[in-house]
């Protein structure tokens, strides 16, 4: 489980969050939604440590994330950045192995290799993906190839930073459709950050928006339509009327 | 009264930021030294930075060299008619090269090679959140993309001044003995007489002293870019000219160090 208690963040005089609280229980995906500069992967990174809160707490498995060995912590956590953020200056396979290759959890080259070729297979990437540089791939491709590497060592955790952005619909269905088959099939406890709501409705168990630097409403995705909450049913049908400005 | 103050305000902050990039600086070689000592080491990426350091610019190092020997050699010559120029112009164009001029434009030259290539590169993996994830896939950036370039910069940067050494004589040599009518044998005995143990190590130590700056700077103005294409801009520019400056500063320390007594 993971779990934020009153959780702060600024940037100067930006509060970004102001008392984030929220549970995420083990082996359910959870879908942060909000509008653009909200916060919601600044929520994200401040479990990985990428972000420092000034205030507050964050558990997983009731531990604190900031104390302990932080490399067997990141070990247990897997993540699909929002442009991939795969390294450029090596193949693909060397990217999806590239946790395998160096480290605590290090294998063989060859046996690396055949775990990259296997999850790229997973995402639905043909073989011959595994020694192209990612500058050669398409955005899709590239984004199945970040999911390949957040998968690959077999996390327990996994972060999705909006894994939809940039792509057309049918690549952004397919994306969806492996982010839950694989969460599924690994029992892995998900966290998501998207605007897309498709993206929401396939993806999540649980929904929570995040507005004004809190959680604004959180609930099963099969409540979130009659949730009655004004903020979020204006995010969900995506009108320019209501609590939410338009111009921020 | 605020117009008035304002100049003020502004060198406050000015001076306030230099201060505050100082002491950020002086953290990031700090935890750069501390992670040279302690293990996992990345021999890939420290052989790439050999590769991409040293080999790669041998070109450039030659190039300028022996332009910048056959230049000194010319000019020395001219400086010099009323003198004995047969043993002038190798002694000084060796001590020229091999104390100053060899290590100086190394220095440069890896400046305007490396260091900018290093903070493009690492500034460009940061916009893009590469150094992200490399955190998340338990591995420190500092340690995987500074300190390899780092020890690297450190150990190749003395071969490139030596070469560049070398080539600059050679370039004196052959403008001396072609275009000036030289003799041969004696240039090289002038040279090799004249030149100390000390006028070497000088070299090759401000060969890795450069060389750790121009490393140093473009892995830290990558490492805190801004975002955009202009904070990419920006670090490199930046890395440039503070390694620039600060190998042109070292130089004199260092110089002041073996030679002011």
């Amino acid at each position: 489980m993971i779990t934020f208690d009153n959780v702060h963040k600024s940037f100067g005089p930006k509060k970004v969050l102001q008392g984030v609280n929220l549970k995420i229980a083990k082996g359910t995906s959870m879908v942060i939604i909000g509008g653009s500069g909200t916060g919601k992967s600044v929520l994200l990174k401040s479990v990985l440590g990428l972000v420092t809160p000034e205030q507050g707490t964050i558990l997983v498995d009731g531990k604190d994330a900031t104390m302990g060995d932080h490399d067997a912590f990141l070990a247990r956590f897997g993540m699909l950045f929002q442009g991939g953020a795969l390294f450029d200056s090596m193949p693909v396979w060397q990217n999806v192995a590239f946790r395998l290759l160096r480290g605590s959890l290090k294998r063989p080259k060859q046996e690396a290799r055949e775990i990259a070729v296997e999850k790229l297979r997973r995402v639905g990437l043909t073989p011959d993906v595994a020694d192209l540089f990612p500058s050669e791939l398409s955005g899709g491709m590239q984004k199945r190839v970040g999911l390949a590497r957040a998968i690959a060592a077999e996390p327990e955790i996994i972060f999705f930073d909006e894994p939809t952005t940039g792509l057309d619909p049918i690549m952004s269905g397919v994306i969806n459709d492996l982010i839950r088959e694989i969460v599924t099939e690994m029992g892995a406890t998900a966290m998501t950050i998207t605007h897309d709501m498709t993206s929401v409705r396939a993806i999540a168990d649980n929904v929570a928006m995040l507005h004004g630097g809190v959680i604004q409403w959180t609930g099963p995705v099969a409540q979130m339509d009659a949730s009655g909450d004004p903020y979020l049913t204006q995010f969900i049908s995506g009108s320019a009327d209501g609590p939410i400005e338009a111009v921020r | 009264m605020n117009a008035l103050l304002a100049p003020f305000a502004l060198i406050g902050r000015q001076t306030l930021a230099l201060l505050s990039m100082v002491g950020r600086f002086a953290i990031f070689f700090a935890q750069t030294l501390s992670h040279m000592l302690r293990p996992p080491f990345y021999g890939r990426e420290f052989l790439t930075a050999i590769f991409n350091i040293g080999w790669l610019s041998l070109p450039v190092v030659g190039m300028t060299a022996i332009f910048t020997g056959g230049a000194l050699a010319l000019q020395i010559y001219d400086g010099s008619s009323r003198f004995s120029v047969e043993s002038v112009v190798p002694q000084i164009v060796a001590i020229g090269m091999v104390r100053e001029l060899g290590p100086v434009l190394v220095g440069l030259m890896v400046a305007a090679r490396v260091t900018s290539s290093i903070a493009a590169e690492i500034a460009t993996m940061k916009v893009t959140e590469q150094i992200d994830a490399l955190t998340t896939l338990s591995t420190d950036p500092l340690k995987y993309l500074v300190v390899p370039r780092f020890i690297a910069a450190i150990l190749v940067v003395p071969v490139l001044v030596g070469i560049g050494d070398i080539i600059g004589i050679y370039g004196g040599f052959a403008v001396a003995t072609e275009q000036l009518g030289f003799n041969p044998a004696t240039y090289i005995r002038n040279t090799v007489d004249f030149l100390q143990f000390n006028d070497i190590l000088s070299s090759l130590v401000k060969g890795a002293a450069f060389g750790g700056i121009a490393a140093l700077m473009g892995c830290y103005f990558g490492m805190h870019s801004g975002r955009g294409a202009q904070g990419v801009g920006q670090a490199t520019k930046g890395s440039v000219q503070a390694a620039a400056v600060l190998i042109l500063a070292a130089n004199f320390l260092l110089t002041s160090l073996f030679f002011a007594t």
